[in-house]
C-alpha cells in the first residue's frame, strides 16, 4: 500500500498531479470531530449522559414527593404509580431520593474529573519541563500514591474531611485522582521539551511558567480533556464507594453513595431500594466512561497502551 | 536479566518502604488513640492513659519522628510490629487474617488475568463483530459499577438462585458456616463454597480491566508487519497469533498488571466488607475507625509487600517476553 503511494511522486513522466481542494484545510481539531462523529459509542454515550443530566435538573418537577417528605400510609411500598421507584421503610420516596442523590454525585464528578486533570497537567508538565532533580522528586511521588491505594488514604483522611462539608470532598478526591496522567503528560513533555518552538521560546527568555501555560499544555490539552472526562466516572465511583461505608458524604446530604448504603440491607428482600440507585449510579458512569472512551481513539486512533 | 530484575526489585522495595513509613507518619498526624479513653466513664486519669499510650507507642505527646524511629528499631531488631489498641500483637493478628485475604486476591487475580487475557484477545481477533462488541459493552459496564455493587448484585442473584431451587446452593455471608461439623473434605467444600461469590465478584472487576487493555495493546500488535511475515513463510493463522501476537501484546500487560494491582487491593477490601470477611481489608477500616496507628501501619505494610510482589512478578513476566531487556 504505501508504494503504491509512492508512485506519483517518485514518477516525474506523469505530469502535474490533480492537487484536491476542499473547502476548508482539514485541521486537527476537525479530524477529530469528524472521528467522533462516526463513533456510535460517542453518541451512546453522550446522549445517555445529557439525557442524565437533564432528568437530574427537571426529574423532580412531576413528581408529587420532594426527598424529605415522608409517606406514613406507604412505607416499604414497592414500585407503584404513586411512589414510582417505592418507598423505604420509613416512607421516604426512593424516586425523589435517587434524583437528589444523583444531583450531588454528579456535581462532585463533574468538578472532580476536570480539576485532577489541571493538577495532571501541571504537575506532569512540570516534572517533564525542569526534569533533573525536580523530576525525580515528583516522579517518587507519584509512584508512592499510586503504590499506597488512595481509597484507604481517603479512609484515612476521612476523620478531617466529616467534620468539614461535602465541598472539602471535591478536593480531596481531586488531590488523589491526577497521578497516572501525570506521568503520561511527563512524558510527552519530555518529547516536547527539545522541539524548535519550545528552545526558540526558551532562548527568547521566556518563563517556565509562561512555556507551560502557552506551549505544553496547549500541545497536551486533548489528553487532559480525555482524562478529565474518564475522570468523572472515577470520581463518582470513589465518591459512592467512600459514602458507601460511611467515609464520604455525611447524613443530612444525600448522594447515591448514601442512598445504597441505606438500601443496602433491604437489598435482598425490598430490591428496589437498591437496584434503582445501583442503575442510574452504573448508567451515568457508563455513559461518562463511553465518551471519554470514545475521545481517546478518535484522538489517537493507535492510542491504548504504550502511552506511558 | 537478572540484573534488571534485581534493579526493579530494589526499586520497588524502596518504595515500599516509604509508603509504609509516610503511612505511620500520616496516620500519626491524623489518628488520635487519646481519644477512645476520654469517652470512657470514670475518665481515666491523664497518667494512665499517657502510660497506656507510651507503652503501645503511640502517645501524641512524644514527637512523631521519635516514636517512627522506635517502631522501625522494634521492626529491624524484634521483628515486631507493635501491639494493637486492645494489646494483642498486630503480627500475630495479621496472620490469623492474612491467609483469608490472600485465598480471595491469588485465586481472585490468577483468575481475572486468565479470562481478561483470553477476552481482550478473542476481542481483538473478531474486531467490531457482534462478540467483539458484547465484551467490550459488558466489561464498560462492569467497570462503571463500583465493587460493593457488584457484590451485592451476586448476593441477589444468589439469593434468588437459591429460592427458586429451594435449597441453599450458594452461601455467601462470611468466610465459612460458623459451627459447622465435619471432616476436613466438609470444611473444605464449605469454605470453597464461600468463597465463590467474593471471587466472582474480584475476578469480574479484574477481567473487565484487563480485557479492555488486553483488546488495544493485542489490536497495535495486529497490525505489525511480523504477523504478516509469520503467515507468509507459513505458520496458520492461530499459530502466528499465538506465537507472535499474544506474546507480544503481553509485554504492555505485565506493566499495566503492576499498576493496577493498587487497584485490584482496594477492590478486594471492598469486596472482604461487602461479604464480612475478617480479612485485612477489614483489619485495615477498624484499625482507622478505631486510631489504632499500628494496626493501620501493619496493613498498610501488608499491602506494599503485596505491590513488591506483585510488581516484581510483572518485571519477570516482562523479561521473559521481551528479549531486550535480557541482555
Amino acid at each position: 500500500m504505501t508504494m503504491l503511494e509512492e508512485v506519483p511522486i517518485a514518477d516525474p513522466g506523469m505530469g502535474t498531479p490533480e492537487i484536491v481542494r476542499s473547502k476548508k484545510p482539514v485541521s486537527r481539531s476537525r479530524l477529530i470531530m469528524a472521528r467522533l462523529r462516526q463513533t456510535p459509542r460517542f453518541w451512546v454515550g453522550i446522549i445517555g449522559l445529557g439525557l442524565i443530566i437533564l432528568w437530574a435538573m427537571f426529574g423532580l418537577l412531576p413528581n408529587a414527593w420532594n426527598y424529605t417528605d415522608l409517606d406514613i400510609y406507604n412505607m416499604g411500598s414497592s414500585p407503584s404509580p404513586l411512589h414510582w421507584f417505592g418507598t423505604s421503610d420509613i416512607g421516604e420516596d426512593i424516586y425523589a431520593q435517587t434524583i437528589v442523590g444523583l444531583r450531588k454525585s454528579l456535581i462532585i464528578g463533574l468538578l472532580v474529573g476536570p480539576m485532577a486533570s489541571i493538577i495532571a497537567g501541571i504537575v506532569g508538565a512540570l516534572a517533564g519541563y525542569l526534569g533533573g532533580v525536580w523530576d525525580k522528586v515528583i516522579i517518587w511521588f507519584i509512584d508512592l500514591l499510586l503504590v499506597l491505594p488512595s481509597l484507604f488514604l481517603f479512609i484515612l483522611l476521612s476523620p478531617i474531611f466529616k467534620s468539614l462539608s461535602w465541598v472539602a470532598l471535591i478536593f480531596l478526591l481531586a488531590g488523589f485522582g491526577w497521578m497516572i496522567m501525570a506521568r503520561v503528560v511527563r512524558a510527552q513533555t519530555m518529547s516536547l521539551r527539545d522541539r524548535d518552538f519550545i528552545k526558540a521560546a526558551r532562548f527568547m527568555g521566556v518563563g517556565t511558567w509562561t512555556i507551560i501555560r502557552r506551549h505544553i499544555l496547549p500541545n497536551v490539552s486533548s489528553l487532559l480533556i480525555i482524562d478529565a472526562t474518564l475522570g468523572v466516572g472515577a470520581a463518582i465511583l470513589s465518591e459512592t464507594t467512600l459514602s458507601f461505608f460511611g467515609f464520604g458524604i455525611q447524613s443530612p446530604d444525600v448522594s447515591l453513595g448514601t442512598l445504597l448504603s441505606a438500601g443496602q440491607g433491604a437489598a435482598v428482600t425490598r430490591p428496589w431500594l437498591f437496584v434503582f440507585p445501583a442503575a442510574i449510579l452504573v448508567l451515568t458512569v457508563l455513559f461518562a466512561s463511553l465518551v471519554g472512551d470514545a475521545l481517546r481513539d478518535a484522538v489517537d486512533p493507535t492510542s491504548g497502551v504504550n502511552r506511558d | 536479566m537478572i540484573g534488571f530484575i534485581v534493579k526493579r526489585f530494589i526499586n520497588y522495595a524502596i518504595l515500599s518502604a516509604i509508603a509504609t513509613l509516610s503511612a505511620y507518619v500520616l496516620a500519626s498526624m491524623i489518628l488520635n488513640p487519646a481519644a477512645r479513653y476520654y469517652g470512657r466513664n470514670p475518665r481515666p486519669s491523664d497518667t494512665t492513659i499517657n502510660s497506656i499510650l507510651d507503652g503501645l507507642g503511640v502517645n501524641p505527646n512524644t514527637p512523631v519522628i521519635e516514636r517512627l524511629w522506635n517502631w522501625v528499631v522494634n521492626l529491624v531488631t524484634h521483628g515486631s510490629l507493635g501491639n494493637t489498641i486492645h494489646n494483642t500483637s498486630v503480627l500475630h493478628e495479621m496472620t490469623d487474617r492474612a491467609g483469608t485475604s490472600l485465598r480471595l486476591l491469588i485465586i481472585g487475580t490468577i483468575i481475572a488475568a486468565l479470562v481478561g487475557v483470553a477476552l481482550g484477545v478473542w476481542g481483538a481477533v473478531r474486531q467490531y463483530k457482534l462478540s467483539d462488541q458484547v465484551i467490550s459493552y459488558a466489561s464498560f459496564t462492569v467497570l462503571a459499577a463500583p465493587a460493593f455493587v457488584i457484590g451485592i448484585l451476586l448476593m441477589i442473584l444468589a439469593t434468588n438462585l437459591n429460592g427458586l431451587l429451594g435449597i441453599q446452593l450458594i452461601s455467601f455471608t462470611g468466610e465459612y458456616t460458623a459451627g459447622l461439623d465435619g471432616n476436613w473434605w466438609v470444611q473444605f467444600w464449605d469454605r470453597a463454597g464461600h468463597l465463590l461469590l467474593p471471587t466472582i465478584a474480584l475476578a469480574l472487576m479484574g477481567a473487565a480491566g484487563y480485557s479492555r487493555y488486553q483488546r488495544s495493546a493485542m489490536l497495535d500488535v495486529l497490525s505489525a508487519d511480523y504477523i504478516r511475515t509469520a503467515r507468509s513463510k507459513g505458520r496458520t493463522r492461530g499459530s502466528a497469533l499465538v506465537r507472535h501476537g499474544v506474546r507480544v501484546a503481553l509485554i504492555p500487560m505485565s506493566t499495566y498488571f503492576a499498576y493496577s494491582f493498587a487497584t485490584v487491593l482496594a477492590g478486594a477490601a471492598v469486596t472482604e466488607l461487602v461479604f464480612s470477611w475478617h480479612g485485612m481489608g477489614e483489619f485495615l477500616v477498624q484499625a482507622i475507625q478505631q486510631s489504632d496507628i499500628n494496626a493501620f501501619t501493619g496493613a498498610i505494610l501488608f499491602n506494599a509487600v503485596l505491590i513488591l510482589i506483585a510488581g516484581t512478578l510483572s518485571d519477570v513476566v516482562y523479561a521473559a517476553l521481551d528479549p531486550r531487556v535480557r541482555v
